[in-house]
């Protein structure tokens, strides 16, 4: 057997790298001889659900197992009766060895091993094939990524790139990753920065000046000799010279690079947007509305201020206190030295206290995010607080949420209060050093009067600059969160991937084939080895109870989602390579809440086609039936409907959102519930326009009411993620199975709502 | 008492649990499940058949049978699964994703927590943390926790 499967495959050098650490050391052992290891697992929960790592290995005779704890191996011979069957409840799965009779053995592991038991059980699969049918199995080359369907480096379970999006956490140094951003813009910077430190240098000139303004003109005046009226012009005309330089140039720095910064920002914003366009459904699922639109809006705002101010003044501060330094030192360095040894105090508490703002100001971000999210839950859902009277209820949530935010602000206030007051009396004790010390040397006449002035001006400025330093801390932090928050849907990748290489894809007949396909959604599979052909221009009706999974196979077909296992095909060719842009202009979508965007009718109708002409867009209502009730409402064509569309019956949104999909003439159409929200009457009116719409196009209909099916070619039953029946109406009638069962029931239904409305 | 004589459980040689009911139809591979798992546990167990329809309804798991009660434990048991953590040992890091390692009630283990947003509160200060792969841990009183695990667990409320 061994020598069989050698021809099929090589094993990789070195087989024991398949097991989970701390396995392989030991297999050798245990093996027999021409006995190859094929997978291993580690099955990290016991019989009784807790976590006690053992392993399960497959090799080319046997199926190992030995649990936690164990010193020995238990094994079962491999023999043409045998099967594993696998299953997952809430992230757990079972793993069952079974042969005709009973359960030979189970294990249990969490999600996490899945990838590594899926690869086991199909090598198991293979193996029981061979000693079955004695034959080579055909064997899949392209090994490919369960999360975003790149292809893998070969001999590895798990791609590299979703594995490092999932484990490794955003550095500290996010807001260097704005670069990216910036580097448009590095020649505007450069000269920014120049301009930067010239402005800096001129502020510096003027407590230099108040030395020989002291030492030549004033000491002197006051020893009895007079002032000399050109000295002091000059002095005082550099003066005035130097804080005109240095606000002229500080005005160009700043608008240069506040210019700079906003399109820092505005690029960030709109690159972020497209990107978050661009993810999958999924991601989009799991996310909240309000918490999108904070992080592109307020974060990225934020950024900006941060770029434009903070650290523009952080920049200039770092510069000033670096060139007074030098200056200090060519003056006196002693002087210099006392002058400047509280730096490293303010530094370390500076260093202190960030990292207590940091914490406090992540979590006043998320306590913001949770304030924005009850408004994002209760005002689209108005109508329900209001029917239930909840008005209360739901201010009262608010207030909650307020006062959480209040007592995280009040929290991190306590701290935040204490570091100013702090540092300028850090700032005075500094000041009082240099006094005394300066006193002490110009009575021993080691320095002038001039010179001690001067110092007391520079580092007067000095601290106040570490004063405003200290502001940095917390700004950098509010702005680096932000900047994670951004950086986190940026490094997103969408879970609907791009093929790298798109097949073209030319004018799409329609034919559809799902070929053994299987969808999970979180850890619940939802999609279950289901297999469907639809031929060109057929009409599909999808049937079942709600939590079937219809709703889930329509958006595998738009590719919404992609399918977790086997392969969705558009006239032969896999949707997964063809660009996601190119395969939905083919798909016209109708659902059960239509949704309008704010604009005309006319812009909403032509959504999908924004270079429609007028006439087409005309000829696309009237074919909808939305041509005449358009017609009655005071602007026509040029009404606006607002969010939701807001002054428009269901019925008539639902006709718009047919017209919109007439418009763009898809091959494929796909009506998820087109008529479940409207009554009868409306839903006639509404049939009659999607019956212009089905007309030699593939169609897939979901319909709640059976009724509405009856012209599809063929219905597909659909239970628990899988197809239980495929026919037409009558076929299925005769059958008396599950669809007969879902008529009977309507019927039933229909009768009693018919008697009640007698009555 | 009266539901415990009303039908029978047993495991068939697969290990699938097998339901007798008051009719005396057997139902094979039955499903138990807890309606309200987290906040009361005992109360409203329902056993569905492999369709997932509702054969039988346990208003309290205190009026069956110890014998029944056993088995129709082991099976909630072996499917339900939420650790409850009992400390945290460290965090990988305070930004998201960041790896845990706790020490829950059925053992110690790690996880990854994908983003805070799958930190969730429910009422009665319980909170739900579903790691990377869907998997639910609990705590069931932050309160409850150690002061390592508290700090630690506050840096991500």
């Amino acid at each position: 057997m061994s020598k069989n499967v050698s021809t099929i495959e090589p094993l990789p050098t070195s087989p024991v790298s398949l097991l989970p650490a701390g396995l392989g050391l030991e297999m050798p052992a245990v093996l027999h001889a021409e006995e190859n290891v094929l997978a291993g697992v580690e099955v990290d929960l016991d019989a009784q659900l807790h976590f006690a790592p053992s392993g399960l290995v497959l090799t080319t005779q046997r199926i190992l197992s030995r649990a936690a704890g164990a010193s020995d191996w238990q094994s079962w011979s491999l023999h043409a009766g045998l099967s594993l069957e696998h299953f997952d409840h809430a992230g757990v799965a079972t793993l069952e060895l079974m042969d005709a009779q009973s359960c030979l053995a189970c294990w249990r592991y969490t999600l996490g091993q899945n990838l590594a038991a899926l690869r086991l059980i199909s090598e198991f699969e293979q193996q029981i094939d061979i000693l079955k049918n004695g034959q080579t199995p055909v064997r899949e080359t392209e090994a490919i990524c369960a999360t975003c369907k790149a292809p893998l480096p070969p001999g590895e379970d798990e791609c590299p790139i979703c594995n490092r999006e999932l484990y490794t956490p955003p550095s500290t140094w996010t807001l260097f990753r704005l670069w990216r951003f910036a580097r448009p813009y590095q020649g505007r910077l450069l000269i920014g920065f120049l301009l930067m430190m010239g402005a800096t240098a001129a502020t510096l000139v003027s407590p230099y000046l108040y030395m020989p303004l002291m030492d030549n003109v004033l000491i002197p005046f006051q020893n009895g000799k007079h002032i000399e009226p050109t000295t002091v012009a000059t002095y005082l005309g550099a003066l005035f010279a130097a804080a005109l330089v240095s606000w002229s140039l500080g005005w160009a720095k700043t608008y240069i690079l506040a210019l700079v910064s906003e399109r820092i920002s505005a690029d960030l914003r709109t690159t972020t947007y497209e990107h978050l366009l661009q993810l999958s459904l999924e991601y989009f699922g799991g996310k909240r509305t309000g918490d999108l639109m904070a992080r592109i809006g307020s974060e990225s705002d934020r950024i900006s201020v941060f770029l434009s101010l903070h650290a523009l003044d952080f920049i200039t501060d770092v510069l000033m206190i670096t060139m007074t330094a030098v200056i200090l030192f060519s003056i006196n360095h002693w002087l210099a030295l006392v002058t400047l040894l509280p730096l490293p105090v303010i530094a370390w508490m500076i260093h202190i206290v960030r990292d207590r703002l940091r914490t406090g100001f992540e979590k006043i971000d998320r306590v913001w995010g949770e304030v924005t999210n009850v408004l994002a839950d209760t005002i689209p859902g108005i109508r329900v607080v209001k029917a239930f009277a909840q008005e209360k209820r739901e201010a009262q949530r608010f207030r909650e949420a307020n006062r959480h935010n209040l007592a995280v602000n009040d929290k991190l206030n306590r701290t935040w209060s204490l570091f100013s007051p702090t540092v300028t009396l850090l700032t005075e004790i500094g000041l009082l050093v240099v006094w005394a010390f300066g006193v002490w040397q110009v009575s021993r006449s080691d320095i002038t009067v001039g010179v001690l002035t001067a110092f007391l001006a520079y580092i007067g400025r000095f601290y106040a600059r570490l004063d405003s330093m200290s502001r940095i801390v917390s700004v950098t932090q509010k702005a680096a969160a932000g900047a994670k928050r951004i950086f986190d849907i940026l490094d997103h990748v969408s879970s609907v991937p791009e093929p790298t290489n798109p097949q073209p894809l030319p004018t799409v007949q329609g034919s559809i084939q799902l070929r053994d396909i299987g969808f999970r959604y979180g850890n619940r599979s939802v999609i279950r080895g289901l297999s469907l052909d639809i031929r060109p221009g057929e009409m599909i009706g999808l049937v079942g109870h709600s939590g079937s999974g219809k709703s889930t196979l329509v958006n595998l077909i738009c590719r919404f989602y992609d399918v977790s296992e086997g392969a969705i095909m558009v006239d032969g060719v896999d949707i997964r390579s063809v660009a996601v842009a190119d395969f939905r202009r083919n798909i016209g979508l109708v659902l059960q809440e239509p949704f309008l965007f704010f604009g005309t009718i006319a812009e909403n109708i032509a959504y999908g086609r924004p270079d429609a002409s007028r006439e087409e867009i005309v000829a696309a209502a009237r074919a909808a039936h939305a041509h005449e009730f358009i017609l009655r409402l005071p602007q026509g064509y040029d009404s606006i409907v607002g969010e939701r569309g807001q002054g428009l019956s269901g019925g008539e949104r639902q006709r718009i959102s047919i017209a919109r999909a007439l418009l763009i003439d898809p091959r494929i159409l796909i009506m998820d519930e087109a008529t479940s929200a409207v009554d009868t009457e409306t839903e006639k009116e509404i049939q009659r326009a999607l019956d212009n719409l089905v007309k030699g196009r593939t169609t897939i209909a979901i319909a709640h009411r059976l009724s509405t099916l009856r012209k599809a070619d063929r219905l597909v039953v659909m239970d628990k993620g899988q197809i239980v029946e495929v026919g037409n109406h009558d076929e299925l009638m005769v059958r008396e199975g599950a669809y007969w069962r879902l008529y009977q029931a309507q019927l039933r239904n229909a009768e009693n709502g018919q008697q009640e409305g007698q009555e | 008492m009266s539901e415990a004589l009303s039908f029978n459980l047993h495991r068939n040689s697969f290990g699938r649990l097998m339901l007798v009911d008051a009719d005396g139809v057997e139902h094979e591979n039955v499903l138990p499940v807890r309606a309200h798992p987290i906040t009361a546990p005992l109360e409203g167990v329902s056993i569905l058949s492999q369709d997932g329809h509702e054969l039988i309804w346990i208003e309290h798991l205190d009026t069956l049978l110890p014998e029944l009660r056993r088995l129709l434990e082991e099976a909630l048991g072996a499917r339900e699964f939420m650790p409850e953590i009992e400390r945290l040992e460290s965090v990988s890091t305070f930004a998201t994703p960041s790896t845990w390692h706790v020490h829950t009630n059925r053992g110690s283990t790690r996880f990854v927590l994908k983003g805070e947003e799958d930190i969730r509160r429910l009422p009665g200060g319980i909170l739900l943390i579903a790691d990377a792969h869907g998997i639910q841990f609990m705590v069931r009183d932050v309160l409850a926790l150690d002061r390592h695990s508290r700090k630690l667990l506050d840096r991500f409320l």
